[in-house]
């Protein structure tokens, strides 16, 4: 099918035709054209090497741990793994690795951008700005659930099977092992949208924001110490809840009912939709001018 | 608007008082404009409003107070918009790790394109600028000249009906600078509108049908080529000549009431001379050298760039000279 230019007027196809009489369909082709230029950048480029980092990070560690094993009896007792590995998902994994993974990527999906000069060109393509935000939101999840579930699933695997592994087949195959495995992986995904979310929303409206998302790290850190809330005004207090295995957060915590499942995950979900939403809503009105970036 | 106003108005781009303040910095002032077919050049200094111009028209800054309307469609509409114009910006900087090709396959997936047209409309932008060759190669690699051509390549690769190109000539060799402006030229012979920036006048010249002078933010002057430069050559221009005897030179010249004034450079090895013929001024020089067996080491034109030009449009008071 070929469409012929002839002095400034375009001959207009069936097929366009059909693109006019159906948005959805046209915005479901440019999602996806979006997404495969966002994922190629989010994998490919310099910038993926600090997710790479961040993701390896606790596979390199449990692989360390796996061939020195500390003396202490946590890791020489099969039983106390699942509560050892609780310590490091919520301590290192969630908290830590998969917020600031998510930090970068989302931050930078817009703000990078800007940084580079390069945001422009999609301004100049003929899609809604709105249909801009839901591609690179969700490249961003694709690849942050990517890489942090493999580091999830793959931390877990090398905590056990190397030192236990018939106690782990028999573990993760005909015990309780594989739905807390799922339910870790849960956890991870739904970080991945809510804290996604709220970087995304951050790199859009703030010039620098490592400052916000320093704050935002502080807050969700300093959760336990909160009145229960303002514990629901953060993220990890709803994955918190999810948790298959739970761990004390020390004398000073103060306590609060778990929220439930089906309010926590409808409440991240939710969450997301409005901040994307509002941040629909910024780009429509956004500038490019890249001065002062 | 009436419907004869419409009409007209979906066949141009339309600037009614436009005006563009980033905070307390003026960016241009009721701009008023209508642009027709063909290739119109925006000339001016840096910061006299070009590239706000350019943004303006193409949704890239939203516009403090008026309105603007590109072949009938408000730059608030991209979805629309974009259909219709191409933009190849000033900003020299690309998607991290991508080819030329990828460069242009990628955009014009994000149109909504089926592979195979996004695939022959990429190939046939490519051969239009001459990179088909370089095009399997990282964007990063490239030269200015070649990054340049991509881009270029990037913004017409869509068959747009409106083309703007901020500095399109900017870093390309003369050879490829001839095959552009014979590319532009062709686009515009095509029906389309052409609407680029330039700092260099004698190109400016060659190619465009009208121009747009910008100073400080304000058109100071519109028009074709011709009318815009009938108003320079009011003035007097000033031609350097480097050669062994200029007081003689000077004392020929005076003889003819086109010199308007003749200065003899500090060294004693140069002329200043201002005229205000100068196409007769080169004749009499012709004859001055060989009947006085005159050393000539060079001859070149002392004003003949934009900053001249302004001096001659603006006056002391920032007005206008008519």
């Amino acid at each position: 099918m070929s469409v012929t230019v002839e002095a400034g007027e375009k001959s207009v196809t069936k097929e366009e035709k059909l693109t006019t009489n159906s948005p959805w369909s046209l915005w479901t082709r440019q999602t996806l054209a979006i997404m495969r230029l966002e994922l190629m950048k989010n994998f490919l480029t310099s910038r993926a090497i600090l997710l790479y980092l961040l993701a390896g990070l606790p596979l390199a560690l449990l692989a360390v741990l796996a061939i020195f094993p500390p003396p202490s009896h946590e890791f020489q007792n099969f039983g106390e793994l699942s509560l050892v590995y609780a310590v490091v998902y919520g301590g290192l994994i969630l908290r830590t690795l998969v917020f600031f993974g998510c930090a970068w990527l989302f931050m930078n999906l817009f703000r990078g951008e800007v940084v580079d000069r390069s945001l422009h060109y999609y301004f100049l393509a003929p899609v809604r700005r709105e249909v801009l935000v839901v591609g690179k939101y969700l490249a961003g999840l694709v690849t942050t659930i990517t890489l942090f579930c493999i580091s999830t699933l793959g931390s877990m695997m090398l905590l056990y099977f190397p030192r236990f592994p018939s106690e782990s087949t028999q573990y993760f195959f005909g015990g309780p092992g594989m739905s807390q495995a799922l339910v870790y992986l849960g956890i991870t995904v739904l970080a991945c949208v809510g804290y996604g979310a709220v970087f995304l929303i951050v790199g859009l409206f703030f010039r620098n924001p490592i400052i916000p998302a320093l704050l935002i790290y502080g807050w969700e850190w300093l959760n336990f110490l909160l009145p229960p809330l303002l514990k629901k005004a953060s993220v990890i207090h709803y994955l918190h809840s999810l948790a298959p295995v739970p761990v004390s957060e020390g004398p000073f915590a103060v306590l609060a009912e778990p929220t439930p499942a089906w309010v926590s995950v409808p409440s991240l979900v939710i969450f997301t939709l409005l901040v994307i939403a509002l941040a629909g809503l910024h780009i429509r009105r956004m500038e490019i001018s890249y001065a002062g970036d | 608007m009436t419907t004869a106003a419409a009409a007209v108005s979906n066949e141009m781009i339309v600037f009614e008082d436009v005006s563009k303040f980033y905070g307390e910095i003026l960016g241009v002032n009721r701009v008023n404009l209508s642009i027709a077919p063909g290739i119109t050049s925006l000339v001016g200094p840096n910061g006299s409003g070009k590239t706000t111009l350019m943004n303006l028209m193409t949704g890239l800054l939203r516009p403090s107070r008026g309105r603007i309307s590109v072949l009938g469609t408000s730059p608030d509409n991209p979805e629309k918009l974009f259909h219709k114009v191409g933009y190849c910006s000033q900003f020299d900087s690309f998607p991290r790790g991508v080819t030329g090709r990828e460069f242009i396959e990628f955009y014009l997936s994000v149109h909504g394109y089926a592979k195979s047209k996004t695939k022959d409309w990429t190939q046939r932008a490519l051969e239009r600028v001459s990179m088909q060759d370089a095009a399997g190669r990282s964007v990063a690699g490239y030269s200015k000249g070649m990054r340049q051509r991509i881009r270029l390549a990037q913004s017409i690769a869509h068959n747009p009906s409106v083309l703007i190109l901020d500095e399109p000539l900017n870093g390309l060799d003369p050879m490829a600078r001839a095959e552009i402006i014979r590319l532009f030229r062709q686009l515009a012979d095509e029906g389309l509108y052409l609407i680029l920036s330039s700092h260099i006048l004698h190109e400016v010249d060659m190619m465009s049908d009208g121009v747009i002078l910008l100073h400080n933010g304000y058109v100071v002057a519109e028009g074709d080529v011709h009318g815009v430069r009938d108003e320079i050559e009011e003035h007097p221009m000033q031609i350097l000549v480097r050669c062994d005897r200029p007081q003689i030179l000077a004392a020929r010249l005076f003889e003819h009431e086109h010199t308007v004034e003749a200065r003899i450079h500090d060294d004693r090895q140069g002329l200043f001379v201002k005229t205000r013929r100068p196409d007769d001024f080169y004749l009499l020089l012709n004859r001055i050298v060989t009947d006085n067996d005159l050393q000539v080491e060079s001859v070149a034109p002392a004003d003949d760039d934009l900053h001249a030009v302004y001096n001659y449009l603006i006056s002391s008071d920032g007005g206008v000279v008519k």
